[in-house]
């Protein structure tokens, strides 16, 4: 898709009057987030696996180009095709072509970052190739035409009655009155309805969280087994995955699939991981007969050894998402392209560059959750300021921003006016502020106050308080 | 660019951002070494239970997945097992399988209503079985391989999946299953699909409500022999 980051404050803007939208995002909070924290209490080891999946990839990226040409070396041993694309036009045609010599007419797709992130497609559908999303999120949005607005959950940001009134208007074969309240009566029907779609299609395409240079191998996780059907059932496979996925052994991968599950949905593992070698064996009697992997660069090469190297750790559980203030209140589609939230805030400037989508990084807090929940312990708010300083040399900054910058930056620097200064506006807004605790408007505060309250100051400023603290022990 | 150029330009554009002026002796000797030894990483205490303990872990975990799992003394008991099964569910007595031996050492004419079909997994099935190679008791996962024993459609097309697995092959943890592919198949090597399964198919895509029965088996029952 074209990216829309530009627009992120319009779109974030429109998000926070969004009623369904709202309903949909405040599931995340009891679904996710206490699903991950349950799942953390539940293995004691928790915290000391994520240093050591962190470790995995610090090896693999330091050796990656080694790593890659042993996983190369096996998926072609085992009968596989591995196919290099610097860019994402190079990944699009690699993919069309293979679709093309197929023969392909429909194509099934299992859930890809990679797909979203090239766009494949669009591209696919303009040569006259039908792509179909099986993951059931997937299947949702692509009927709305719309971009994922989760990396794990893509469609997240709708409610059972978008999904039913989306239904009854495409799949017109069924009768009119049959009876959709139910997610449970959903998924039904989507599992009906694309069985045939599995078993007529001529080529699958599926994305990988993990690449094996041990045996070349690529592993999918899903819940749904949509993956499996979409890669054992056509005569053709495709795997589409970026080279950050590698790593060196099963151990490894064991590694990170401790972490990646319970991140993410909080479960102790995915229903289904599976492990492909290769097209199918004179010996056996399903599996594919081609077996082809399109490895895609896209710009990380560039981030490699860059301040942002550490984001090629990330392993695209959603985690940070899950736990961003900022993507809980705006959702995915706002950030306007394939990767929402922290993540997407690091990732997308990167993938894009800072002029399309500068304003990413300015969308946070700074709290620091994503970076606390982050499986990989990736840096990501420091990542997010490293944007920001850069946006700021290039001057992208808007005048009135810098201009405020400066008047504070002025003050700050100067212990003395600064102790002056708000010591003479806590009080103030603290006996403005005592009758209901809080500010519903501020002069020249209303791009902050128009979307929730100020509470009021207590009285004393933060270094009153503290110099009592210090006094008192 | 030709595929050998495109190959060559992202080795060569992370060359030279790993190691501008390297010498690449050390970092090849460590690659080459990981690759061969494959050095366990941390393994959760769960992954390391033995004897009962470990079969409590898997049966206990694999139940909280939603998996039904019986116990079967021998092979002789498991047409019983099945027909009740599938009896009480009202599903239909007949079931697919593979070629796999233990299909064949067990006396199904002993209850004549089932009927046992060979092959590979058809749109059609109701019901299927295989026989899973090994289990790591830590998440309740069973890893089943591919090949004409037990094939890999048989795992995701039918409504209900039977698995089979001998007590002796459900080990600890994740890596002393693969070990015990290792086993079979040689270092470095792995079947064509490798299915590490956990329960039955599920999708939480509507409102963040768990649905059973996606795309693959609404229902799985794990039959234990020994």
């Amino acid at each position: 898709m074209k990216p829309q980051s530009r627009a992120f404050k319009t779109n974030a803007t429109q998000a926070l009057t969004n009623e369904p939208l709202k309903k949909a995002l405040g599931g995340i909070k009891h679904g996710f987030v206490a699903n991950r924290a349950r799942a953390r209490a539940n293995l004691p080891e928790f915290e000391q696996l994520r240093d050591e999946a962190k470790a995995v990839k610090e090896h693999t990226l330091a050796h990656l180009d080694l790593y890659l040409e042993e996983y190369e070396k096996k998926v072609t041993a085992s009968g596989g095709h591995v196919h290099w694309a610097p860019t994402a036009s190079d990944a699009r045609e690699a993919i069309l072509k293979i679709c093309q010599d197929a023969g392909a007419k429909t194509v099934t797709k299992g859930k890809t970052m990679i797909g979203e992130e090239i766009a494949i497609n669009d591209y696919l559908e303009d040569a006259g190739i039908t792509p179909v999303e099986t993951d059931l999120g997937e299947y949702l949005i692509q009927i709305r035409n719309e971009a994922p607005s989760h990396i794990i959950a893509p469609a997240i940001h709708l409610t059972k009655d978008q999904v039913e009134a989306d239904f009854r208007k495409l799949h017109t074969s069924l009768p009119y009155d049959r009876v959709l309240e139910e997610p449970a009566q959903l998924v039904a029907e989507a599992r009906k309805m694309l069985r045939e779609q599995f078993l007529a299609a001529d080529v699958g395409i599926t994305g990988a969280n993990l690449l094996i240079a041990e045996t070349g191998t690529s592993v999918i996780v899903t819940n749904e087994g949509n993956g499996d059907l979409t890669q054992c059932l056509p005569r053709v496979h495709i795997v589409i995955a970026s080279i950050e996925k590698t790593v060196p052994t099963l151990e490894d991968a064991n590694t990170i699939l401790r972490v990646l599950a319970r991140s993410a949905t909080g479960q102790e593992c995915s229903t289904y991981t599976t492990f492909t070698t290769g097209p199918k064996r004179p010996e056996d009697p399903d599996g594919p007969e081609e077996y082809h992997v399109v490895l895609l660069d896209n710009g990380r090469t560039e981030m490699l050894g860059s301040e942002f190297h550490d984001m090629l750790r990330c392993i695209r559980c959603g985690a940070c998402m899950n736990h961003c203030p900022v993507y809980g209140a705006v959702g995915g589609h706002a950030y306007g392209w394939v990767y929402p939230g922290p993540m997407g805030a690091v990732l997308t400037p990167s993938l894009i560059g800072i002029d399309e989508a500068g304003h990413l990084p300015n969308a946070s807090t700074f709290c620091g959750r994503c970076e606390a929940v982050c499986p990989m312990r990736i840096p990501l708010p420091k990542m997010m300021r490293h944007y920001r300083e850069r946006e700021y040399e290039k001057g992208n900054t808007p005048h009135r921003y810098k201009l405020g910058l400066k008047l504070w930056a002025f003050a700050a620097k100067r212990y003395r006016l600064y102790q002056a200064l708000t010591g003479l506006a806590i009080p103030l807004m603290a006996r403005f502020g005592k009758r209901s605790g809080r500010f519903r408007t501020i002069p020249l505060a209303g791009g902050w106050t128009r979307h929730r309250d100020l509470p009021a100051p207590q009285g004393k400023t933060f270094q009153q308080l503290w110099r009592e603290k210090e006094a008192k022990s | 660019m030709s595929g050998a150029e495109d190959r060559q330009s992202i080795l060569d554009a992370i060359r030279s951002a790993l190691h501008p002026k390297g010498d690449d002796t050390a970092r090849k000797q460590a690659v080459r070494e990981r690759l061969t030894s494959h050095p366990s990483n941390l393994v959760p205490r769960r992954g390391k239970a033995s004897g009962d303990a470990r079969l409590k872990l898997f049966i206990e975990t694999l139940e909280g997945q939603s998996a039904k799992v019986s116990r079967a003394k021998s092979a002789n008991d498991i047409p019983d097992i099945v027909a009740a099964y599938l009896r009480e569910s009202n599903l239909p007595a007949e079931f697919r399988t593979g070629s796999d031996e233990l299909f064949d050492r067990i006396p199904w004419d002993k209850t004549p209503a089932l009927t046992r079909h060979q092959g590979r997994g058809q749109g059609s099935d109701a019901v299927t079985m295989s026989r899973a190679r090994s289990a790591a008791a830590e998440t309740g996962t069973l890893f089943l391989t591919s090949g004409e024993e037990n094939p890999t459609t048989l795992n995701f097309l039918p409504d209900t999946h039977i698995m089979i697995i001998s007590k002796q092959d459900i080990l600890g943890s994740y890596e002393d299953a693969w070990n015990a592919l290792r086993d079979i198949y040689g270092a470095r090597t792995l079947p064509r699909a490798v299915n590490l399964v956990s329960g039955p198919s599920r999708t939480a895509d509507i409102e963040q409500i768990i649905v059973m029965g996606a795309h693959g088996p609404r229902r799985l029952h794990v039959i234990i022999v020994g």
